[in-house]
């Protein structure tokens, strides 16, 4: 569903490459220190920088110089994921329409994927209203309207406590279950990559050096891992 | 607000005082002038002429600098280009900058003698019209454009990147971009930026001394100036005074009611990844406003450097001494200026009576500096003869007027370093002097050469209370620069005004740079 294949950028003093393959419905989570390259292969992937080399394909298509609104995917920011003077409804219904002029059928939808995430009658309140984990649930409801097969998560739970996060990890491995969503998270946390993802992509000093089904590489844990565990 | 981090009551007695002092200094003067006033008739049909020019001019220069800059602070966040942080800069410098010259300047470009009248004589066209309203919002503009840029584009920096990345993976046109960011950003900084630039523009002297005056042109500044001048009327002057303070005091409230953004934000070079930019539109209209405010600001101060250059070396002696006068005087305010914020601003930061202290410290903004130097006038003329105590009255009421601006800058430095080392000071044990030396000082060093270099450079440039009582041997630079344009010694003039330039800015970067060695991050 989703491969890079010999991907190389280069920023300054830091190189980034990646290969990986990643088949529809799996769940990657990458992991690595600060300044590995983590958020950089996401923003490969998105499109919001371009590889020097190398090629990206999302279900088969080649996209590595798609613009970033063709691209068929998803992204959830850890901050900055909804827009402060729109409602929760709004902020939902800005994955169908910017110009937020909705039909009976969107609207619906929109109701339909606010229920899915446990946010029912709170549509007229604003994200400053809202609890970290409620702002964060408004986000997931978007990705889910959008129905993009890939998402892309950036540390999208790391500023709740680890109760609400786990709330929230629970709550996208159901709905990837429902959709089959295919899903790239990055984390600081394996426990939080365990919780969710059925890979594991270890990424240092902007290269992959672990990577694999999580079950197979935590069944017999390599030294490289042993700081995260 | 800061924690207590230590019960320095020395320090608390030292600021309280110098607040006192403070409070005395400006509104004492006032008193003083209220005092001698022997008649009060109201004001008459020129100083409502006056109250509403001043309101008018005002309101259009705040409205045409925030307009303009909206387009100029967009291109500036959306556009990379070799020389972007150069130009926003610059866009700090005016505010340092001696009004005196960029009046100079603005004249070179678009007097009836300038490089724009010219142009529009080659095609037939009438020349520009500069004195009056015009020329007073165009002056007031090409002062407060460039702050105006800074307030708005700190907000347009402001807005998170993940944002613009949301927008963009939701396909967010150039329409949509500008109705869910930046309408909503412009919504929440542009009327604290409107504000801060009606503030500014009501206090207007210099400027409308030089391209406003006359019934139809004149601000309550420039009244007062001819009430104490021309006609010696203290009670008019204080009455006018008065409606100053009031005008302020109105417009100063506004700004704290409406959060002001700070101008002086750290990161304004750094450009915003965008991509709703690659628009042909979007292109051209961020080049042409960014050409636009370039030239807008950097052909007077080119003119004056083209015209001026030549006759740095061949001026009249006098100007030489006046700049060394000038300079001196300077260098005491900036003096006097620190002595006075420092422990104001550790009382400010140690959060006692916030409120009234921080009022006492943004005083001088709202009280009409020729009022207070009049007033200090009235107070000394017993002991002292007026021009013998120009020179310091003028140099204390430079010194109160930079007040604010430092106060502003070091709170901050001292509020941050009691944050961070005031426990662990507590815990040292580390008291008094030895807690002042090496936990406050080396955090304050910074803002505090800042402020010093700007009392310096305002001192410097200023044009105001030293036109009401100096003697003609005792001009400073901006007077001396002010009595050759005056006598239509236009070639001089501008010489003059490229070593006030000069030395301004020397000042100030002296300072400034000073403050920054061995200073903490």
């Amino acid at each position: 569903m989703l491969q890079l294949e010999a991907i190389s950028l280069r920023m300054g003093d830091f190189h980034l490459s990646a290969d990986l393959a990643l088949a529809k419905g799996r769940r990657l989570g990458v992991l690595g220190p600060s300044g590995g390259g983590k958020s950089t292969l996401l923003s490969v992937i998105a499109g919001f920088l371009t590889p020097d080399a190398g090629q990206i394909r999302i279900n088969s298509e080649v996209v590595t110089n798609v613009p970033v609104p063709q691209r068929p995917l998803s992204l959830l920011f850890q901050e900055g994921n909804l827009f402060p003077h729109l409602t929760v409804f709004q902020n939902v219904g800005l994955g169908l329409r910017p110009d937020l002029r909705f039909d009976s059928d969107q609207q619906g939808a929109i109701g339909d994927a606010l229920e899915q995430v446990g946010l029912s009658g709170m549509d007229a309140r604003l994200p400053g209203d809202l609890s970290g984990g409620q702002r964060s649930r408004v986000a997931l409801a978007r990705m889910l309207l959008r129905q993009k097969p890939l998402a892309l998560l950036d540390e999208p739970f790391a500023a709740l406590d680890p109760g609400l996060r786990s709330e929230m990890l629970a709550l996208v491995d159901e709905l990837c279950v429902k959709t089959g969503l295919t899903l790239v998270m990055v984390s600081h946390d394996l426990r939080d990559v365990e919780k969710l993802c059925t890979d594991l992509c270890l990424l240092e000093d902007g290269a992959i050096s672990l990577y694999g089904p999580l079950e197979q590489i935590l069944a017999n844990p390599p030294a490289a891992l042993k700081p995260w565990m | 607000m800061a924690e207590r981090a230590q019960p320095v009551n020395l320090a608390d007695g030292i600021g309280v005082a110098v607040a006192a002092l403070v409070l005395l200094a400006v509104m004492g003067p006032l008193g003083a002038v209220l005092w001698r006033a022997e008649s009060f008739s109201g004001l008459g049909p020129a100083d409502w002429a006056a109250v509403r020019f001043t309101i008018g001019q005002a309101l259009l220069s705040a409205a045409l600098s925030v307009g303009l800059a909206i387009p100029v602070a967009r291109a500036l966040a959306r556009r990379r280009f070799p020389g972007r942080g150069i130009l926003i800069s610059l866009m700090g410098a005016p505010f340092i900058l001696p009004v005196i010259v960029a009046v100079l300047g603005l004249l070179a470009v678009f007097g009836r003698r300038g490089a724009a009248s010219e142009i529009l004589g080659f095609f037939g066209l009438p020349p520009i019209e500069v004195y009056g309203l015009h020329g007073v919002v165009l002056a007031h503009v090409f002062f407060n454009l460039p702050l105006a840029v800074r307030l708005i584009l700190q907000g347009w920096l402001a807005i998170p990147v993940e944002r613009f990345r949301l927008g963009a993976t939701l396909g967010f046109t150039a329409s949509d971009v500008a109705r869910h960011m930046e309408r909503p950003m412009l919504r929440a900084v542009c009327p604290g930026a409107f504000l801060v630039i009606f503030l500014i523009c009501t206090t207007s002297f210099s400027v409308a001394l030089m391209l406003g005056g006359g019934p139809r042109a004149t601000t309550v500044e420039l009244a007062i100036y001819q009430a104490f001048r021309f006609d010696f009327d203290l009670a008019r002057a204080a009455l006018l005074g008065l409606v100053q303070v009031a005008i302020c005091v109105v417009a100063g409230l506004m700004v704290v009611w409406i959060a002001v953004p700070h101008a002086a934000g750290t990161g304004l070079d750094r450009p915003l990844e965008r991509w709703d930019r690659s628009g042909t539109v979007a292109r051209v209209s961020d080049w042409i406003a960014i050409c636009g405010a370039a030239l807008f600001l950097l052909l007077p101060l080119g003119a004056i450097f083209v015209r001026g250059v030549g006759g740095l070396f061949d001026m009249p002696g006098l100007i030489y001494a006046a700049a060394l006068r000038s300079v001196l005087l300077s260098l005491a305010t900036a003096t006097v200026a620190v002595a006075l914020s420092v422990p104001m601003a550790l009382l400010i930061a140690r959060g006692r009576a916030r409120g009234l202290f921080e009022t006492i410290g943004a005083l001088s903004i709202a009280v009409s500096p020729l009022v207070v130097g009049t007033g200090l006038f009235v107070i000394l003329r017993p002991f002292v003869s007026p021009s013998g105590s120009a020179l310091p009255v003028t140099g204390l009421v430079n010194a109160l007027a930079a007040l604010p601006f430092i106060l502003r800058a070091l709170v901050p430095a001292i509020e941050q370093a009691e944050r961070g080392y005031g426990k662990l000071a507590r815990s040292l044990d580390m008291s008094g002097w030895h807690y002042g030396r090496h936990v406050i000082l080396p955090r304050i060093r910074r803002p505090l050469g800042f402020g010093a270099g700007l009392a310096a450079a305002l001192s410097m440039g200023d044009l105001g209370v030293i036109t009401l009582f100096a003697a003609p041997q005792q001009g400073t630079l901006p007077l001396e620069m002010f009595r050759l344009m005056g006598a239509y010694r236009m070639e001089e003039a501008q010489a003059a005004a490229l070593l006030l330039l000069a030395l301004s800015l020397g000042l100030f970067w002296i300072f400034d740079r000073g403050g920054r060695i061995h200073a903490a991050t």
